[in-house]
């Protein structure tokens, strides 16, 4: 008999993007603190604020925080869907839309509008922004799960440390992720 | 009438296989209430009669499905609460509250202290799962004590029936069908400001949810001291004084 070669596990591809969000859910990733140096033992990162990557590649997981905004997070969400193996909706704007989504009840016109013509504080002149580089917003603001479908909710405002990584864990695990009392929570 | 005997013990019925015992003429709901035995639920309170609206406090009895709000106990009845069927239907009503109204936690200052959010995170459940509503109703901030967001209501009538049956105020109603059904105020103009309506009534104690709020002492409970922060919805008596106004 022959010992098997212990051949070292591919390490796990992990994509993550902030669409309509505050950043504060990869903030509150980070807080796993010191536990990131084992996680890196067990995944790499792919197209992620925290890489340089401009296009998400094949990937185990996608980490998608913020809600749906303008057309370009339509882009960015459905290229995560096409290359993300699993996808979850990170933090409460990706779930319900969150916050942002309070200007469902406001005519976007009327809010660009008031923002950029006929605020205070404006420079003569200032119009609202129309260069097509520029990505046109939705009338209204939708969770990640209106535009396509989602593997996995992590709520939360932000969700803790705690619960990404027990979260995480799981997932690397291939468990049904489990959020016990405590880490379960939507502000 | 048979001759008099010595007390005989109560009646019972098996909640999830436990003895509870009962007297003639109260609901499963209120039997188990009184045994200190929780059945999930939002409508139901134990100082009104029951409503049945919210419907989370479906049980299986005998086979069948009902309302523990509503559903007399009986000898011997077999009561299940905790089924994966039922568990899943508990959850599923609790997504349709959820994605009906504006449930925008984290800016809610009934964050904490709200039963539908402490019975959502008892359910385990992670994503309202459906397309979203987003109702606009306006907020009325007339009064100059209490503000109302319309927008939070799940129609649980508690509001209505303690304005009506406890100082018999009739402040509030719901009004419109189907999915148009909403509270309003009854007054000419509908604005709180024109009823006689006080921050001290009951019925501006009983919202479990974040519609009646009184101005001025929001978020003055730190994170961890909120009414579900140490314990689940479950071990929390929805009769005890909230603790939001402190």
């Amino acid at each position: 008999m022959t010992e098997p070669m212990a051949t070292p596990p591919r390490k796990l591809k992990i994509a993550t993007v902030s669409l309509a969000g505050c950043f504060g859910c990869h903030m509150s990733f980070l807080d796993i603190d010191e536990r990131l140096l084992p996680l890196l033992d067990l995944v790499e990162f792919d197209r992620s604020p925290l890489t340089d990557i401009k296009h998400c590649g094949p990937c185990d997981i996608g980490l998608i925080e913020g809600g749906v905004c303008n057309a370009e997070n339509v882009h960015v969400l459905r290229e995560f869907r096409a290359q993300c193996r699993v996808l979850v909706a990170l933090g409460a704007c990706a779930v319900n839309g969150g916050l942002p989504a309070q200007r469902n009840h406001l005519a976007v016109g009327d809010v660009l509008q008031q923002v950029y013509l006929t605020g205070h504080g404006l420079a003569a002149g200032s119009q609202i922004p129309n260069d097509p580089e520029l990505p046109l917003p939705l009338n209204q603001v939708h969770p990640v799960h209106e535009v396509v479908r989602i593997d996995h909710f992590l709520p939360g405002c932000p969700p803790s440390g705690d619960a990404i990584w027990a979260f995480l864990n799981d997932l690397i695990a291939s468990r049904e992720p489990r959020l016990g009392h405590g880490l379960l929570h939507y502000d | 009438m048979t001759t008099p005997s010595p007390p005989a013990s109560p009646p019972t019925f098996l909640l999830d296989g436990q003895p509870v015992p009962f007297t003639p003429g109260q609901t499963v709901m209120q039997a188990a209430y009184a045994a200190g035995r929780y059945i999930a639920h939002l409508c139901w309170h134990p100082d009104f009669s029951a409503h049945g609206s919210c419907k989370l406090c479906t049980v299986q009895a005998n086979g069948r499905l009902a309302t523990g709000c509503t559903l007399a106990a009986a000898e011997g009845m077999e009561v299940h609460t905790q089924t994966p069927e039922l568990q899943d239907k508990r959850r599923t009503l609790l997504q349709l509250l959820f994605v009906e109204g504006n449930h925008f936690c984290p800016s809610c200052e009934k964050s904490g202290n709200c039963q539908l959010q402490a019975t959502a995170y008892e359910a385990g459940m992670l994503t309202p799962h459906f397309d979203h509503f987003f109702p606009a109703r306006p907020v009325d901030a007339s009064h100059p004590e209490v503000l109302l967001d319309f927008n939070r209501c799940i129609l649980c009538e508690l509001c209505v029936r303690a304005s009506r049956d406890v100082d018999g105020k009739h402040v509030f109603a719901l009004s419109g069908r189907g999915t148009q059904s909403h509270l309003i105020v009854n007054s000419p103009t509908g604005r709180l400001a024109d009823t006689d309506f006080a921050a001290s009534d009951r019925a501006a104690d009983i919202c479990p949810v974040g519609v009646i709020l009184k101005k001025r002492v929001g978020f003055a409970v730190p994170i961890g001291q909120r009414r579900y922060d140490a314990q689940p919805a479950s071990a929390v008596d929805v009769a005890s004084p909230a603790r939001d106004n402190a």
